[in-house]
């Protein structure tokens, strides 16, 4: 029987190992040095601040890889022998396999800052950073992070909810504007202070300073100032985790070279998730995504590969979706930004400054491109329906009332939304 | 180099201690619990009615005031943070201390009622009698041990219904269903039983209906209602048309939620004062797996309770009845056979383990009626009396399983433990809601992330994750309907709806996002 191994229990490695189960009987391993079972990453956040126990995040029965014979081993990937097709874990255990799977995710970046390697430092993206903050989290009163991504904003809201002092430093000079318009990036600048998170815009890490246990003392910014704290939380983006695979002969760039069938270099060889970087990306979007559903599919993807039917990575339409403190977001389709040459927007905000909608399309042909919503839900099936079928921005915001998706009862803003609209049309 | 300490300190910090108004209202809180303790251990206070207000209303200011200072200090949103770390929610000892109290509370009030100063014949003394000016105000009689839980259950769910929509405040849909729970405590399940007592009608909770009030078809309740004039015909017809009209008709429009978690009396505290424990319940299969057992068996030895008591009903007082007992029995059976029958024609596409639970459960209470009508005598049934079977539903049933596992057990397996296992009506509604009904909880695309909160938050013990993540829409018996899946979602997948009832149950969905051969190569695989 084919023995297929996967490295990393994440969601693209799992997704693999389910459907691959679901297609086939093929012998499965998934080797992780991480954790005994699939968790959600994106969910470590709530374990932090109590909403819920690790146990909680793992979204299926401990019983239930047994039930479907996918075989877990806890371990290291030392070492990737691609002729032999074996892998060395813990640098002792060897194991054999017929096709392997590279779902390793990522790694918290650190660029070399003075003291980034003190007691008191940490990512938030491994179970361990996790563990790391919990173990600081008595000590400290005061944080700093590093960083004004997703990862950070949610960093600062854990640390908040233990009622820590948070500083959060940001390189740009507004919250993400690199993906997001001015206008909403200056309303979660304004969120981010309302919940007494002290933001520092514009504003870069020099350097960690230790006491004199070598454990954090204070940090000091590009401008000189002395910020002190317990703990400091580098949360400046992430690179894909392939260090181990150096050596190994896979084709690696800043993740794994994978083509459109997710393979690598090397023949029987697939890599998943956050760690792959396609040799030509799909549409707009970037060689390497770290978002939790590309992952997922791609795990659907290459399960139809190995078990026989050849199938291309294809993601759809873009979409994605975040919490910023307790401003919902969502975004159909793509919204820049900068807008591009051929794009023009239109732009409404609710007057409490906490709902807003932004909607793009090209200027000559009017079809829609995409949309940013804040604090307000709306259906994914509804835009992907819209982008499939091209729709003009016109008959998008005429139909709007039928892409709601907040719960009953709620004050529906389309109407306001709509006059708007034709007002500046 | 120049410090910023003074700036950090600037900020408040977020998470202070209770600040000087909330230690005013507990403060308030437990002298209104003091003055009701003192009152148990028989200290005579003077000027009863002073007391008895003073009690009520400031465990009430209590609440009120305690809730508003912690939820409307902070910005609106979910409100979760530290549930699992602290004891009180964690299981912790103060939550068993609670556990304990609540358990001892209702197994005096069921059994041992003379301790809260019941007289039985003389006087009553203790907790009891400092009620009386309520009572004496409302109806004009003195109080009973259930004047006084219908108070301190009342006061419960106004009290922690707002705490709940201070809590909820971002949310509409909480902070409606909140009112109506509260509105049909106080008025449906308190004031108007009470005033109708005041004019000498029989006592009649209007919403209650049966099987949950599982003595509306008792011999002594149904000769109350008949010797009462037009006004008792009018309750019975209305008690009969709840359960035969307008529950099937709201339950087919808006689930089984119209009932449980907006009007219901168990519902309305479990969703207030239970509110703190919703997290508790368990998640696991096997508890899914016990909860269908469970809720089948009760929902037949309800069903067979019933038709003996009618029957028993039937057979002493022909002269009352418009039918015999033959005629009754028969009518059931065949009633039970045409559902079995539609269930059968209607529903063969999807016979899942639900579906197979239920006709096995109507099967049984059909087999339960003949053999009733066929060995019964006039006074027993099935060679025992008709009253100690009843007598043993509403022991294990109706006092043990809902007052004290259901309410006592709150910290410590959750606040609808008694919802989900035992009751009968949620078993009927469930029924109804999983195979004739147009609400689901709808998933949104691809937006779901695992993270788990809407499962963890889900008080009947629901995986919704375990939907949501496949794109799948939530058509589960157990759901009540309070939306908290929803409203704890960080990416907005959920949403609680009423539609067609085509494509609401849609278990070969595949999740939005991969491109569409991928999409329709799935699904083909999944059939």
């Amino acid at each position: 029987m084919e023995h297929i191994v996967i490295i990393g229990n994440g969601i693209s490695g799992i997704t693999a190992a389910r459907h691959i189960r679901k297609l086939s009987n093929k012998r499965i391993t998934v080797i992780s040095s991480e954790s005994d079972f699939f968790f959600s990453r994106t969910a470590l956040m709530y374990v932090y601040m109590g909403h819920m126990k690790f146990e909680h995040i793992q979204p299926y029965e401990n019983w239930f890889w047994k039930k479907n014979n996918i075989n877990l081993v806890r371990g290291f990937v030392s070492h990737v022998d691609v002729k032999n097709k074996q892998l060395t874990i813990d640098k002792i255990h060897k194991i054999n396999y017929d096709k392997l799977i590279i779902a390793t995710g990522s790694k918290p970046n650190k660029f070399g800052w003075l003291g980034q390697d003190l007691d008191g430092v940490t990512g938030m993206y491994h179970k361990q950073d996790l563990e790391n903050l919990e173990k600081h989290s008595n000590r400290c009163e005061s944080a700093v992070i590093v960083g004004g991504g997703l990862i950070g904003i949610e960093l600062a809201e854990m640390l908040l909810s233990r009622g820590k002092k948070v500083t959060f430093l940001v390189r740009e000079d507004s919250f993400w504007n690199g993906v997001l318009p001015k206008e909403e990036s200056e309303m979660i600048n304004r969120h981010i202070r309302e919940h007494h998170i002290n933001l520092r815009l514009a504003t870069n890490l020099k350097e960690i300073l230790p006491d004199e246990n070598g454990q954090v003392k204070a940090i000091v910014t590009d401008k000189d100032e002395t910020i002190p704290c317990q703990v400091v939380g580098l949360t400046a983006g992430v690179t894909p985790n392939v260090e181990f695979l150096k050596n190994s002969g896979i084709e690696l760039g800043r993740g794994v070279k994978v083509n459109r069938y997710l393979e690598t270099s090397i023949k029987d060889v697939y890599a998943l998730g956050d760690c792959a970087e396609q040799l030509e990306p799909v549409g707009d979007r970037r060689p390497i995504e770290a978002v939790w559903y590309t992952g997922r599919m791609m795990g659907e993807t290459v399960a139809q590969t190995i078990c026989g039917k050849p199938t291309q990575y294809k993601p759809g339409h873009w979409f994605n979706s975040a919490k910023f403190l307790d401003i919902e977001y969502q975004t159909y389709g793509w919204v820049w930004a900068q807008p591009k040459e051929n794009e023009d927007q239109y732009y409404w905000e609710h007057a409490d400054g906490k709902k807003c909608v932004r909607l793009v399309y090209d200027k000559k042909s009017r079809e829609f491109l995409g949309i940013n919503i804040f604090g307000i839900r709306m259906r994914h099936a509804f835009f992907d329906k819209a982008l499939t079928e091209q729709w003009t921005v016109d008959r998008v915001i005429s139909s709007l009332k039928d892409a709601n998706f907040d719960p009953e009862f709620f004050k529906s803003y389309e109407s306001a939304i709509q006059r708007v609209f034709l007002a500046n049309a | 180099m120049k410090s910023t300490e003074h700036k950090s300190l600037s900020i408040a910090n977020p998470n202070p201690p209770i600040d000087s108004i909330q230690k005013i209202a507990l403060a308030l809180g437990f002298l209104g619990l003091f003055i009701l303790l003192l009152s148990l251990f028989n200290v005579d206070l003077p000027n009863k009615p002073i007391f008895l207000a003073l009690s009520i209303l400031s465990v009430f200011i209590g609440i009120f005031l305690y809730a508003r200072q912690m939820y409307l200090n902070q910005p609106e949103g979910i409100k979760n943070n530290g549930v699992w770390l602290k004891g009180f929610t964690n299981r912790g000892s103060w939550a068993w201390v609670l556990g304990v109290v609540l358990t001892a509370f209702y197994v005096v009030l069921y059994w041992y009622p003379e301790y809260l100063g019941l007289g039985k014949g003389k006087p009553n003394t203790g907790v009891i009698v400092l009620f009386d000016p309520l009572s004496y105000f409302l109806k004009n009689q003195a109080a009973s041990e259930w004047f006084v839980y219908g108070v301190l259950y009342t006061l419960a769910i106004v009290g922690f219904g707002f705490k709940f929509i201070f809590k909820y405040r971002h949310n509409k849909y909480q902070i409606v269903r909140t009112i109506s729970v509260m509105f049909f405590q106080l008025g449906f399940a308190f004031l108007l039983p009470e005033m109708l007592l005041r004019f000498n009608q029989p006592f009649n909770d209007f919403k209650n209906m049966w099987p949950l009030n599982y003595y509306f078809f008792d011999e002594w309740h149904l000769k109350e209602l008949l010797n009462h004039g037009s006004f008792g015909l009018f309750m019975l017809i209305f008690g009969l048309a709840m359960i035969f009209i307008i529950s099937p008709i709201l339950t087919y429009f808006y689930g089984k939620r119209w009932y449980c978690s907006w009007v219901c009396g168990c519902g309305g505290l479990a969703e207030t004062a239970g509110d703190s424990f919703r997290h508790l319940s368990n998640k696991k299969v096997s508890a899914w797996k016990f909860e269908r057992w469970m809720i089948h068996g009760v929902l037949v030895f309800s069903m067979i309770m019933t038709i003996a008591v009618i029957f028993t009903f039937l057979s002493k007082n022909p002269k009352l009845s418009i039918i015999t007992r033959d005629q009754f029995v028969w009518g059931i059976s065949i009633f039970l056979s045409v559902v079995i029958a539609l269930l059968v024609f209607y529903k063969k596409s999807q016979f899942d383990k639900d579906t197979r639970y239920t006709i096995f459960s109507l099967g049984v209470i059909i087999v339960g009626a003949i053999l009733i009508n066929h060995f019964s005598g006039s006074k027993n049934i099935l060679f025992f009396q008709s009253y100690k079977l009843r007598e043993w539903y509403a022991f294990f049933i109706g006092a043990a399983f809902s007052g004290v596992v259901g309410v006592g057990f709150y910290p410590l397996l959750g606040n609808r433990v008694w919802c989900r296992f035992g009751c009968p009506m949620a078993a009927i509604l469930g029924l109804q809601q999983r195979l004739f009904s147009r609400f689901r909880i709808t998933t949104n695309g691809g937006q779901c992330i695992s993270c788990g909160n809407c499962s963890t938050y889900c008080e009947m013990g629901i995986d919704v994750r375990s939907y949501a993540q496949k794109g799948e829409n939530i058509v589960r018996a157990s759901c009540v309907g309070c939306g908290v899946c929803s409203a704890v979602c960080p990416r907005g997948v959920l949403k609680l709806e009423n539609k067609s009832t085509i494509g609401r149950i849609n278990s070969d969905a595949v999740l939005l996002g991969n491109d569409v051969d991928l999409l329709t190569l799935i699904k083909a695989q999944k059939q």
